[in-house]
């Protein structure tokens, strides 16, 4: 049972004085590295809360219950509601698809899958002009039966939908590997059926896997600008999401509000982070304990 | 539970045709067909046409800068990554379980609010920049901008990949260095880093793959300069602006293709790497 | 599935929606702002008062050929409220949204107002700006928006080629002069607002070259003692056109309020409204009666007097491969 998969155990590690560093060289590395993380994560997110809080309490909170703040939020929300259970479909089918048959061409379905995740939100958000822009394929079409998606809001969740196909899929699939399929087969030869199967086996199996893909692709839907800005039109109180509503402040000369509004979504990232850590967690308590579980029974 | 499963292509379970099926046409709808729109258009140039568009001194130098860059920010990724995961699985320290959280929030933080705090930290007037610009160093609004604001982007990733690896090396083998007389940084250039390799590697290239497309964060970093400061995201947002569809839509094909060959790299890689593994068990 | 998902969102109604009148959409440049936010309730007010509706006006700003863009690509906007009327031309060119001759439809071009291009400084002015060859000098640094995508770029870069073509003789040396003063320009934004970021806030460049209107409202509203507004010895008269989209008003059933709500740019309060911003009114007692405070007497050439139209200064120097890219490809 060495080979335990101990992903999630922080610092369980046995460290002989032989294989050890000394002291200065121990802290040497931990200043530099804690230097390197300070310089890019820890001073840009303070001065994010800084900044917002600049001119004040009162600055700040009338800048986030301003109407058209209030209607960014709205759209972001709306827009991270459609996309992300979509997404959350095509996940579970994806890595059922892909974790629990053998088929060709399952190298290429990943690649495909991982695309949006590399392709450059500006080329995202290009495309749906070409397709649904006045001078596009459909734009004919649509302007004739008076659908609007580019500079509206399908077009903004098509886009979110696009950035963050990847996210949960991505997640699902190693873990879904990982748990192998007997105890699917073994449900299905006592007579369930593959939706319960589905429901009853494999995703009790990979729940916490599950949630951590759901907040991950969350936070990018929330957060996604460069697609949706190239989408959105920037009618504001209509077509601005948070992001966009950030940058839009930022152009105006009000810093504040526009830190303001940022420090919401810096807030979104952080509260994201700690139910990350806490899914770390749980998953490694539940590995430990059904490691020991496993030791035992050998 | 080592991986013992014996892959076969019949499988008593169901659900396999109407998940596949489902998984291709949500691609086709969402990714494929909108992203060969890129290619259609972009035919509307000849191929003399089409080459000039991706082949223009400005269209070059932003390939020069976004590739570049991502690259130096990837580089300095690996080395500081590496660092960082060494420090958080080998070492104890005050904050550390915060520090192991905090090392996620490029990938939580929206990049235009990532964009604009960069900006206030290293602008000449900035938190940091104020500090940097008597030393004549410019880093907001110049390359080098740029340069901070991807390595910000793809600074998770190579952590992320080293961390497990690091974690699950066996200590046996490090302490038989040791007996066979070799020094710390003896054990970790021929023994650690070996082993490390292909997680730094994947690492690398994700950070890379990230870099290379980011528009949010370094939009407002950098100066947006043609022939300097201009990446080529913001190059197709500018062309699209002069009303160039199909000059856009190359520039976006020329970055499509090489978004495309980098992750059958990083997945052939990855696949190289259980398959590896696997053998060793 | 998705099918469900997207009809669904299609049936969201419109997130800002008044009672009464329709809404119109007013598609503008990057720097009129806070004119157009201190003008829809004003006209809001007044519409109601004439015809009983009540409306919403929603706005959307961007770098001009931006947003010009986004109105051919479908942006559905009722008014377009732009700085040079190429940017209109492309909405007839692109779509036939509106018809070939639209600049007739409204008094001077259907341009209610006009302004110019400035120089801002900082304070005590360190580098001695005062005219346009001060510009080109090595040392300094100057923020222009970019040409090929902001119309105020575009004056920018008009400007300059006028008062050179004016100073030491066209082709050539105009072109000379055009490329040492870009040389000098370490930022170029793709809208107007995002340069003043960049000098302001940013604090790069020893000049800013933008309209009047955004200078003094720089000086006025962020710090006035910081910088100080330098008027060139020669300039570029800036004639801010406006017109109704027509397909998409119609198509919304707008035409009636969008026509009012451009013709009340040109009544006496909307003059005095863009006087207040610092847009030149094109009403001669409004300007007259602000004129001394406010607008500094310099010579304006137009853009049809030295460049013979903007459809043939669009060609010569800002299409691709136009005397701007050689300038910068260099």
């Amino acid at each position: 049972m060495s080979s335990a998969v101990l992903t999630y155990s922080p610092g369980a590690i046995r460290i002989s004085a032989a294989t050890q560093e000394a002291a200065w060289v121990r802290w040497g590395l931990i200043a530099l590295a804690l230097g390197w993380l300070a310089l890019f994560l820890f001073v840009p997110l303070a001065a994010i809360f800084t900044e917002a809080f600049r001119k004040g309490l009162e600055v700040y909170w009338a800048s986030l219950v301003d109407p058209d703040a209030l209607s960014a939020i709205k759209l972001t929300l709306i827009a991270a509601l459609i996309a992300v259970p979509t997404n959350l479909v095509f996940g579970i089918a994806a890595s059922w698809a892909i974790a629990k048959f053998d088929f060709r061409g399952k190298q290429i379905l990943l690649t495909l899958i991982d695309l949006p995740f590399a392709v450059s939100p500006v080329i995202a958000g290009l495309i749906y002009v070409l397709l649904f822009g006045a001078q596009g394929w459909f734009g004919q079409w649509l302007s004739d039966h008076d659908v609007k998606i580019i500079f509206a809001v399908p077009g903004i969740v098509l886009a979110t939908i696009f950035v963050t196909v990847p996210f949960i899929a991505r997640e699902l699939i190693p873990l879904m590997q990982a748990q192998g399929t007997e105890e699917e087969e073994a449900a299905v030869t006592m007579g369930a059926s593959g939706w319960q199967t589905l429901w009853r086996v494999t995703l009790p199996n990979v729940k916490w896997g599950l949630l951590y893909g759901v907040i991950l692709c969350n936070a990018r839907a929330m957060g996604e600008f460069g697609a949706v800005s190239v989408v959105s039109g920037h009618i504001r109180g209509l077509t601005n999401t948070l992001p966009l509503h950030v940058e839009i402040l930022y152009n105006e000369y009000k810093f504040s509000a526009a830190f303001a509004a940022a420090s919401l979504l810096a807030g979104l990232a952080l509260v994201t982070l700690a139910l990350k850590s806490f899914i770390e967690w749980k998953t490694g308590a539940e590995l430990r304990a059904s490691n020991e579980e496993n030791s035992h029974e050998h | 539970m080592a991986i013992a499963r014996t892959w076969k292509s019949h499988s008593v379970l169901p659900g396999f045709g109407l998940a596949l099926g489902f998984t291709i046409l949500y691609l086709s709808l969402i990714v494929l067909i909108p992203l060969s729109a890129t290619f259609i258009k972009s035919a509307e140039l000849s191929l003399g046409e089409f080459w000039a568009v991706v082949t223009a001194p400005r269209a070059l130098a932003s390939y020069r800068l976004s590739f570049g860059a991502a690259a130096i920010g990837a580089l300095l990724n690996a080395g500081f990554g590496l660092l960082t995961a060494w420090i958080l699985v080998r070492y104890t320290f005050p904050g550390k379980r915060l520090v192991d959280a905090f090392v996620d929030l490029p990938f939580a933080l929206p990049t235009a609010v990532a964009g604009i705090a960069l900006t206030a930290v290293y602008a000449p007037n900035g938190w940091l920049g104020q500090w940097l610009e008597p030393l004549g160093i410019k880093v907001a609004f110049t390359p080098l901008g740029v340069v901070v604001a991807l390595t910000f982007i793809g600074l998770p990733f190579v952590v992320r990949t080293v961390q497990p690896v690091l974690e699950d090396l066996e200590a046996e083998i490090e302490e038989a260095a040791a007996c066979l007389g070799a020094n710390r940084w003896q054990t970790f250039a021929r023994v650690l880093l070996p082993a490390l390799w292909p997680a730094l590697i994947t690492g690398f290239a994700l950070a890379f793959a990230r870099a290379v497309g980011e528009y949010g964060s370094v939009v407002f970093i950098a100066g947006n300069m043609p022939m300097i400061s201009e990446i080529s995201p913001l190059l197709i947002i500018t062309k699209l602006e002069q009303h160039e569809y199909a000059g856009a839509t190359a520039i976006a094909v020329v970055m499509l293709v090489a978004s495309f060959a980098l992750l059958l790299v990083i997945n052939s890689l990855q696949w190289w790497v259980s398959h590896r593994h696997g053998r060793k068990q | 599935m998705l099918r469900n998902l997207l009809l669904a969102t299609l049936l969201i109604p419109p997130l800002a929606y008044a009672d009464g009148g329709k809404p119109i959409l007013n598609v503008s440049y990057d720097v009129t702002r806070e004119f157009f936010k201190e003008y829809n309730p004003k006209f809001v007010n007044y519409w109601q008062q004439k015809s009983g509706q009540t409306i919403t006006i929603n706005q959307s700003h961007g770098g001009s050929s931006k947003q010009a863009r986004a109105v051919a690509d479908g942006l559905e906007a009722d008014v377009i409220t732009m700085n040079q009327p190429g940017d209109i031309d492309i909405l007839y060119q692109r779509g036939k949204l509106l018809p070939k001759d639209w600049q007739k439809r409204l008094p001077h071009a259907s341009s209610p107002f006009t302004s110019t291009t400035v120089f801002l400084v900082r304070k005590g002015n360190p580098k001695k700006i005062k005219d346009w060859d001060d510009l080109a000098k090595p040392g300094v640094s100057v923020v222009i928006p970019n040409p090929k995508t902001s119309g105020n770029g575009k004056y920018s870069y008009l400007a300059a080629w006028g008062y050179a073509e004016k100073k030491y003789g066209g082709g050539d040396k105009a072109r000379d002069f055009v490329t040492k003063l870009f040389r000098n320009v370490p930022v170029l934004d793709t809208g107007g607002r995002g340069a003043t970021t960049t000098f302001v806030q940013r604090g790069i460049g020893d000049a800013l070259l933008t309209f009047e209107n955004e200078v003094q409202l720089i000086k006025n509203e962020l710090g006035g003692s910081d910088f100080e507004v330098v008027y060139p010895s020669v300039s570029v008269l800036v004639e801010a056109p406006v017109a109704v989209v027509d397909k998409y008003a119609d198509k919304h059933g707008t035409r009636a309020t969008a026509q009012a709500y451009l013709e009340y740019l040109y009544s006496d309060e909307g003059q005095e409204l863009a006087a207040k911003h610092y847009y030149r009114p094109r009403n001669e007692k409004v300007f007259a009666k602000y004129a001394a405070e406010r607008f500094p007497d310099i010579a304006l050439f137009s853009v049809d007097e030295v460049f013979g139209g903007w459809d043939k200064a669009q060609k010569i120097h800002f299409d691709n491969g136009g005397t701007f890219d050689q300038i910068y490809t260099k």
